[in-house]
């Protein structure tokens, strides 16, 4: 008797087990593969890991709805720690396991490293956080999209911030000679002259970490100008905002990214009241933004890290191509969907333009206002 | 004429910055012939420590002078053992190696002493207090002359009065006179050769320490990397007016800062260090021992 009831037990779980686990193997082509890379170990990985769990959060919400046209799915995760060289290496595995789509990378160098291995295998990569202006306006990867401004974006927000919302005509614009300096230098003044509005009085870049700045601020008073558009990071900016509150100049300073650091804040003391910056968009005021937030908490009972917003936001328009495409995932379908179709996302309506940047994804301008960077309203 | 001088000011300013710490770099050079790469370093560890002495005695509330002098008092005398020490440990035991070598050594003490800094400190930028205020009597002048300028220029100048007078008529000073016109000469008159190098060490650090504090609270900031630039830059102007030669060496610095200064104001900032270079191989050119240097026959 005994012996019967645990024959029928172990033929009833034999058979269970022989049924649950056949269609799991017929799903298993039938899956939606999402490779998620970035830095997910090492020093940088603060940067990444809430970009996965964005993906995650995101997915899970997806897959609990029947997954996209009744295909769950499927998250492949690799870690490229933010190296250039092993980012190709990431690259390569997701593309042989088979992803369909590749939220990632993070870091730019790692982006560009890992792009020519998707764009060969014809994969769309949406980043989260890659601002180089190389990945967009080279025209090299048609299969890239982000949903973060690229850096030269900047330009046209500094010069639009200090012309229409400060309502300065002379323009001193001074760079750090570097490679993430210059060009948003050479941006702002390309954006003063096509506006018509405003005028370059002074173009000149500046030797980093020079000791005294003195000469150059004495320049920009003789120029009489107005504002002064910096491109470059904070050490030089602190330098040449004390000089010139040495040298009683109250022209006004508006500043990049670069500059919208605290450390910034913390050296320049009184210095960096009134200073302006631009910095990634404030989207506290976006309900989307504040649910994201929410469910994050709500998961890991703790806030979310950097371009959480904006993984967030990329799984969503990726997802929800693939969904519109009718659960294709070739590139061409997909692309179609994200240029024409607007998504509510937690950084605000995104559609794409044709070089694969987010269009209504900018920049916010800050301004320092008793130790602390506020949005300009 | 307005633009002209605040652009004269601001070069003399650069100058004298440059001078402090090429000074270092000429005697050391004068007396044992080595071109000392570390010094930028102990010109940062200066400015390091007048950080460190500073916060900490304003933290106690300790007055504003106080603050100045003990601070000033601590970057000297810590960044003159360092240089006593590197000297002791890098340079002395190489002294009689072919040249090249305690180069090469102060190239490494010069790396060395800049990861020391960074690990031991941090690699961020750090907010130096403000030692020097703003004087009531130089407000209607402010915007040519700042307080921290004329500070910086009177303490160049009385600095140099004094070393003038140490060279010129101490017992150290014939000394070092000695030891550097023929080394094995000055000891067989009974120099003690040894000490005569450490003081050159010892004076060479404190003055690099100096211009680390005044540079320090003019600019508001530093770093572990701050000694790389400014040595090169002192290391030219030494070049420059001749190295071996002290007053060479304030000549060479204040030429150097008046020429980036003007080349900024009247030229371009893009080209500041080209016009800078440009004008020390003009006059290397011309004058290959630099402006006041003596041509030697050097014994090969």
């Amino acid at each position: 008797m005994k012996f019967t009831v645990s024959g029928k037990l172990f033929s009833t779980t034999a058979c269970l087990m022989f049924a649950l686990s056949a269609p799991a193997l017929s799903f298993a082509g039938d899956t939606i593969k999402f490779g998620i890379a970035g830095p997910h170990s090492g020093d940088l990985a603060s940067y990444g890991l809430p970009s996965a769990a964005a993906a995650k959060l995101v997915i899970d919400k997806f897959n609990a709805n029947g997954g996209i046209k009744g295909k769950k799915i499927e998250i492949l995760q690799e870690d490229d720690v933010c190296k250039p060289e092993i980012a190709t290496n990431t690259a390569t595995k997701l593309v042989s396991s088979g992803v369909e789509v590749v939220l990632g990378h993070i870091c730019s160098g790692a982006t560009i490293a890992a792009m020519p291995i998707y764009k060969d295998a014809n994969i769309l990569v949406m980043s989260p956080s890659a601002t180089s202006d190389e990945l967009t306006y080279s025209g090299k990867y048609p299969n890239f999209f982000r949903t973060i401004a690229p850096n030269a974006a900047q330009s046209p927000a500094m010069i639009d911030f200090a012309i229409d919302k400060l309502g300065l005509k002379k323009i001193a614009i001074i760079h750090d000679k570097g490679d993430y300096g210059k060009p948003l230098a050479e941006g702002a003044k390309l954006h003063v002259e096509k506006k018509g509005k405003g005028q370059v009085v002074l173009f000149e870049g500046i030797t980093p970490g020079a000791m005294d700045y003195s000469a150059i601020v004495q320049k920009i008073k003789e120029s009489g100008a107005e504002v002064v558009v910096f491109g470059g990071y904070h050490p030089e900016a602190s330098k040449i905002v004390s000089i010139m509150k040495k040298k009683r100049l109250d022209t006004k300073f508006v500043s990049d990214d670069g500059v919208k650091d605290d450390t910034f804040i913390k050296v320049a003391g009184d210095d960096a009241e009134g200073v302006y910056a631009a910095g990634p968009q404030d989207n506290s005021a976006n309900p989307l933004a504040l649910k994201a937030k929410e469910e994050y908490k709500a998961a890991f009972n703790s806030d979310p890290g950097a371009f959480y917003e904006n993984a967030y936001a990329a799984t969503v328009v990726m997802l929800n191509a693939i969904e519109k495409a009718g659960g294709s995932t070739k590139l061409e379908d997909l692309k179609k969907v994200l240029q024409t179709e607007k998504v509510d996302t937690p950084v605000g309506a995104v559609s794409f333009d044709q070089k694969g940047d987010a269009i209504g994804v900018g920049f916010s301008m800050y301004v320092v206002e008793k130790g602390k960077y506020v949005v300009v309203k | 004429m307005d633009y002209f001088i605040e652009l004269l000011f601001s070069g003399l300013t650069r100058g004298s910055i440059y001078a402090l710490i090429a000074l270092g770099y000429t005697m050391v050079y004068g007396i044992i012939g080595l071109i000392n790469f570390a010094h930028g370093e102990i010109y940062m560890i200066g400015a390091f420590t007048a950080f460190i002495v500073a916060t900490v005695l304003s933290i106690y509330g300790f007055p504003l002078i106080a603050i100045v002098i003990i601070a000033g008092i601590a970057a000297v005398v810590w960044s003159s053992s360092y240089g006593y020490t590197i000297e002791k440990i890098a340079y002395k035991p190489l002294r009689h190696a072919p040249r090249l070598s305690p180069l090469i050594s102060a190239i490494g003490m010069s790396i060395f002493l800049q990861n020391y800094v960074l690990l031991a400190q941090t690699s961020d930028f750090l907010p130096f207090p403000r030692l020097i205020p703003d004087f009531p009597f130089m407000e209607p002048i402010a915007h040519i002359v700042g307080s921290t300028d004329l500070v910086i220029l009177v303490t160049t100048v009385i600095v140099m009065v004094a070393l003038t007078f140490i060279i010129k008529f101490t017992l150290i000073g014939k000394a070092m006179r000695a030891t550097s016109q023929d080394r094995t000469m000055a000891t067989l008159v009974g120099i003690n050769v040894n000490r005569v190098i450490s003081a050159t060490f010892i004076i060479g650090s404190g003055l690099a320490a100096i211009g680390g504090l005044l540079i320090a609270s003019h600019i508001g900031q530093i770093n572990f990397y701050i000694g790389f630039l400014a040595g090169i830059k002192a290391f030219t102007a030494a070049v420059l007016g001749g190295i071996g030669s002290i007053p060479g060496a304030v000549l060479g610095s204040l030429i150097l800062g008046l020429t980036e200064s003007f080349a900024t104001g009247y030229v371009s900032s893009d080209y500041e260090d080209v016009f800078a270079f440009s004008l020390l191989v003009l006059i290397l050119i011309f004058k290959p021992s630099g402006l006041l240097g003596k041509a030697t026959n050097q014994k090969v």
